[in-house]
């Protein structure tokens, strides 16, 4: 979707600031934020794909307002409250108890029961999860010249404004992957082929490219045309 | 505090605190489900193991070719298991720099968690329709005949720089060469600063 998510080549967001001696965590709740995501993703309560589009679908100006990781707790939110695991009204009414009571302890719960030990969430670690086999020869090879598709779904998709339409070269073939734009709206995985599109800059920003420059994107089969 | 982290509200750390006690009472998650997590982020990653398999790669070329060609071979020599990560060589003719501008793609399990700066909009924005200047803000000058390479994170392959060994460390070792590589570097942000002149 066309939404202020996809910022590449946007201006007026000033310089990049940076901060010394940055903490992993800048509040308690971030961590826990951080962590209670991964185990959402690691208990398929929803994927990857749907969590980052329940971020984009965030009303742009509060997207822009809010700091990372309450981008995080919006797009978490909105995705549990959609799959019905929890309701606006009881996680309103919760957070107001809480409010209220600041020093009381949540109920108990049990630990991790059957002790074995924790595997890392598998969005971050370990073998690729969202490879799959081959079905098909990739429709492209090394080197051919391809255009992509020029596009505005208002669902989930991973070809960002700044490349459609654009004229690049095939520079790498990665594999067979699960499709985001299908994957996000719980229509299956329609794996297919990922190519290293290889674009020069003048073909993306046209005359104001400051000097030799490349761009390169990972971009799925349906994402693509030949040139 | 940066700019990108004003003070929060004590309403959204309420909110996520309601947020887990509702999902630990429907049994969705366990209540050591985010110490686990945290910690092995906190704890087990970080730049380290970018910065050996770097140093690696300095010293000895068969490693090297591994790293570029194959980099789940490469990184299970120092016990990780991952299989997204592509590695970009700079060059005299080549720099590459790194970035996700959709979400925040980083590869965690070889650089740690990413900065803020990362994954706010004036990085994300900027760098990939103006790397120079962006660069330069880091202390950054690209020779204008060096071609510039950003790689735009945007599937599920994470991507990190092999940045040039500097002059004057040719009599380092191995071990004495992982200290001075850089998280930024990895970003393609930075160069690593020749010990000489770091004194």
């Amino acid at each position: 979707m066309n939404s202020v998510h996809d910022m590449g080549g946007m201006h007026g967001f000033g310089p990049v600031e940076r901060e010394e001696n940055e903490p992993v965590f800048h509040d308690a709740w971030e961590r826990t934020v951080c962590g209670l995501n991964f185990g959402l993703l690691r208990a398929r309560a929803y994927n990857l794909d749907e969590f980052r589009h329940g971020i984009e679908r965030m009303q742009p100006a509060r997207y822009l307002a809010s700091t990372y990781y309450e981008r995080w707790l919006a797009g978490m939110t909105r995705v549990l409250t959609e799959k019905g695991v929890v309701t606006e009204e009881e996680l309103d009414r919760r957070t107001a108890l809480i409010q209220d009571n600041p020093d009381a302890t949540p109920a108990p719960a049990a630990s991790s029961a059957s002790g074995e030990p924790f595997q890392p969430p598998a969005t971050t670690s370990g073998t690729h999860p969202f490879r799959r086999p081959a079905a098909a020869p990739p429709r492209f090879a090394l080197g051919d010249a391809v255009v992509t598709r020029n596009i505005q779904p208002h669902a989930h998709t991973r070809l960002p404004r700044y490349a459609r339409g654009k004229r690049g070269v095939i520079d790498r073939l990665h594999g067979v992957f699960v499709f985001p734009d299908a994957n996000a709206h719980e229509r299956g995985e329609e794996p297919q082929p990922v190519y290293s599109v290889r674009f020069d800059a003048r073909d993306l920003w046209g005359e104001s490219v400051e000097g030799r420059e490349a761009l390169y994107l990972d971009l799925w089969e349906t994402y693509l045309l030949p040139a | 505090m940066g700019k990108n982290h004003p003070n929060v509200e004590p309403y959204v750390a309420s909110r996520v605190r309601a947020l887990e006690s509702l999902l630990l009472e429907k049994g969705i998650l366990a209540s050591d489900t985010v110490d686990k997590v945290v910690g092995r982020f906190q704890d087990d990653t970080g730049p380290m193991i970018g910065a050996r398999a770097v140093a690696r790669a300095w010293v000895d070329p068969a490693y090297k070719r591994l790293l570029l060609d194959n980099s789940a071979e490469a990184l299970a020599q120092f016990g990780l298991r991952y299989d997204m990560l592509n590695v970009v060589e700079n060059t005299p003719d080549v720099h590459n720099v790194v970035v996700c501008t959709l979400c925040s793609c980083y590869p965690w399990p070889v650089l740690g968690l990413p900065p803020a700066w990362y994954k706010s909009p004036p990085y994300r924005s900027r760098v990939v329709i103006e790397p120079r200047s962006v660069l330069r803000e880091f202390g950054l000058e690209i020779d204008d005949a060096r071609e510039i390479r950003v790689w735009d994170s945007s599937a599920e392959l994470r991507y990190m720089v092999l940045p040039q060994r500097p002059p004057g460390t040719e009599r380092l070792s191995e071990e004495e060469l992982v200290p001075l590589v850089t998280r930024d570097a990895m970003i393609g942000v930075a160069d690593v600063p020749s010990p000489a002149l770091v004194g």
